[in-house]
């Protein structure tokens, strides 16, 4: 169990971690999301022990990371793919990795198959790698010591469609074998798609946290009539709020409240659902506006 | 590997953490950190070329000094020089690769006592090093016999065990220098700048100084480190003196911001 307590971090007059508190449970899957800068990467170095917070703590199982013994066989952390010596091999990076917690030599050819790295490739010098392979030996790289908790800052980055999905089954699997897994993105679909909790953080606050299914609860829902004008103009009277949103309108309802009014008012729907993944999206933007760079005009939001 | 139970896995029980298990031992540290000197292609060139130099600088005495002339002692004097340039740029890169390539993100997560890694990096270094320095007075009393049968004279002798043990603390010194740079600056480009100005720019500026002004004459023994280093090279035999004037120079040029250095290491950030 990873345990984040009010948690701070500034730079100067910047506040990068401001009273973070977070717990990633055994056999879930914990998403962290926010937007560039948010203070994710300094949350996870602080956890690390790489960054020394300025109050607060960040404990792995009730102790901190400095106090666990050879680490690497216990946590596998992996906070940027390209912070390596691009002179080395991918092969001989993690056998360094192997040698200092003291591993045999078997297990990097194990990492090396289980990340689908060729022979070839794990001989080249790691200036030569994609993305997609430097992130690919970060991930076999915090695999290798066979942790039961795991600390990926960004490891779906660079990696193809077909790499997510690869990666997505791994951690699944690692989660459901009672692992703990902590991972970021700045990409919502991502998260959403593999984390059993959220924790959204923009501007170096946790800004909303819970179940996907919780996230969404007030998201409202998506509804497209027949005649849309008619069908606002009813809701406004029934008292929920409604924005145009594509063809339809974005509604601060459930879907059976909306059913109901549309119903009395003797309207055809043409769609009707709840707001799903899209409502999520329009949450975390909403909830992250303030600490975006392009100052981005919510589609979702109350008109 | 832990020691997994061979029954089904039982999630939310017993993932925890393990306190008692051992530690990363610190010879596994410098056995890692001397394979970092060499798995790299720039790192091999310039341990390879440290020991490379030797050989040349072998090769050089033979040909150019005149015949009557050649002895052990300027095989040592040819080697010691390129030595004493190469050996402290080796030991700054060992650490700051750390920070210009970045690696230290998984290094000192891996090991989170900083503390350990830095110390297995000096003592690596100092492996190499003694490894250079055996391997160029080897290749110099090679060079020694050859160049004397070459010339049809008697091989000279002329360096006693005082000397090579002097010429080796000298050397460490010179790395340890640089080590120190390395560690203080945490740049590659900076620490051997900054290593070059000490050991070039330096010299020439204490010794300007104490030229001009008399009270810095005085006291230039006891603040100059290469100054209070130099009987070490010469071969002579210091006085209590001069073992003194290298504490207190030492002190300044190497204790001192090797502590500021290490303390700024534990404490930095790694990103």
């Amino acid at each position: 169990m990873i345990t984040v307590e009010h948690l701070s971090k500034t730079y100067g007059a910047f506040r990068a971690v401001d009273d973070v508190s977070f717990t990633c449970q055994p056999g879930t899957v914990t998403g962290f999301l926010g937007p560039n800068g948010a203070g994710k990467s300094t949350t996870m170095r602080i956890m690390a022990g790489l960054t020394i917070p300025d109050s607060g703590s960040a404990t792995i199982g009730g102790v901190t990371y400095r106090d666990i013994p050879n680490p690497g066989t216990q946590v596998g952390v992996l906070l940027d793919a390209s912070a390596q010596h691009a002179g080395r091999t991918g092969r001989e990076i993690l056998t360094l990795s192997a040698l200092t917690m003291g591993l045999p030599m078997s297990r990097v050819d194990e990492m090396l198959a289980l990340v689908s790295l060729s022979p070839s490739e794990s001989k080249r010098r790691v200036k030569n790698y994609s993305l997609g392979m430097r992130q690919r030996l970060g991930i076999a790289n915090a695999l290798l010591g066979d942790p039961k908790i795991l600390i990926l800052d960004e490891p779906a980055n660079g990696l193809d469609p077909a790499g997510i999905h690869w990666m997505r089954s791994l951690l699944r699997a690692y989660a459901n074998q009672g692992g703990t897994v902590l991972l970021s993105s700045h990409l919502l679909h991502e998260i959403e798609i593999i984390a059993d909790e959220i924790i959204v953080i923009g501007n170096g606050k946790i800004v909303a946290q819970g179940t996907k299914a919780e996230l969404l609860q007030g998201a409202g829902a998506y509804v497209q009539a027949a005649d849309n004008a008619a069908l606002a103009a009813a809701l406004a009277q029934a008292g929920f709020t409604a924005g145009a949103k594509g063809d339809g309108l974005s509604v601060d309802a459930e879907p059976a409240q909306i059913g109901q009014v549309a119903a009395a008012a003797g309207l055809a729907l043409v769609e009707l659902r709840s707001a799903d993944s899209a409502g999520l999206e329009d949450m975390f933007l909403q909830l992250t506006a303030t600490t975006q760079r392009e100052g981005v005009v919510t589609t979702g939001g109350v008109a | 590997m832990s020691a997994a139970t061979p029954t089904a896995p039982r999630p939310h029980q017993h993932v925890t953490i393990q306190t008692e298990r051992p530690g990363v031992p610190f010879g596994r540290l410098v056995k890692v950190e001397l394979r970092k000197m060499f798995n790299t292609r720039s790192g091999f060139w310039l341990v390879a070329s440290s020991l490379i130099i030797s050989v040349i600088a072998a090769i050089l005495v033979i040909a150019f000094v005149p015949d009557r002339d050649i002895s052990f002692g300027i095989f040592g004097a040819a080697f010691g020089t390129p030595l004493s340039l190469f050996l402290p740029i080796i030991a700054a890169l060992a650490v700051t690769s750390e920070w210009s390539q970045r690696s230290g993100l998984v290094t000192f997560t891996l090991v989170p006592h900083r503390g350990a890694v830095i110390g297995a990096k000096a003592v690596a270094a100092v492996v190499v090093a003694v490894v250079a320095i055996v391997f160029a007075f080897v290749v110099g009393a090679l060079g020694n016999v050859v160049g004397a049968a070459v010339n049809g004279i008697d091989p000279v002798w002329d360096l006693d065990v005082l000397d090579v043990v002097y010429l080796f603390v000298g050397n460490i010194f010179g790395l340890l220098i640089g080590f120190m740079f390395g560690v203080l600056l945490r740049n590659s480009a900076a620490a051997v700048v900054g290593y070059l100005v000490y050991s070039f720019v330096l010299p020439s500026i204490l010794g300007v100084l104490a030229a001009l002004q008399e009270w810095f004459s005085d006291i230039q023994p006891w603040v100059d480190f290469s100054n209070a280093q130099t009987p070490l090279f010469m071969g002579d035999t210091l006085s209590g003196e001069q073992w003194a004037q290298l504490g207190t120079s030492s002190l300044i040029w190497f204790w001192v911001p090797m502590v500021v250095g290490v303390w700024a290491v534990l404490r930095a950030e790694v990103k």
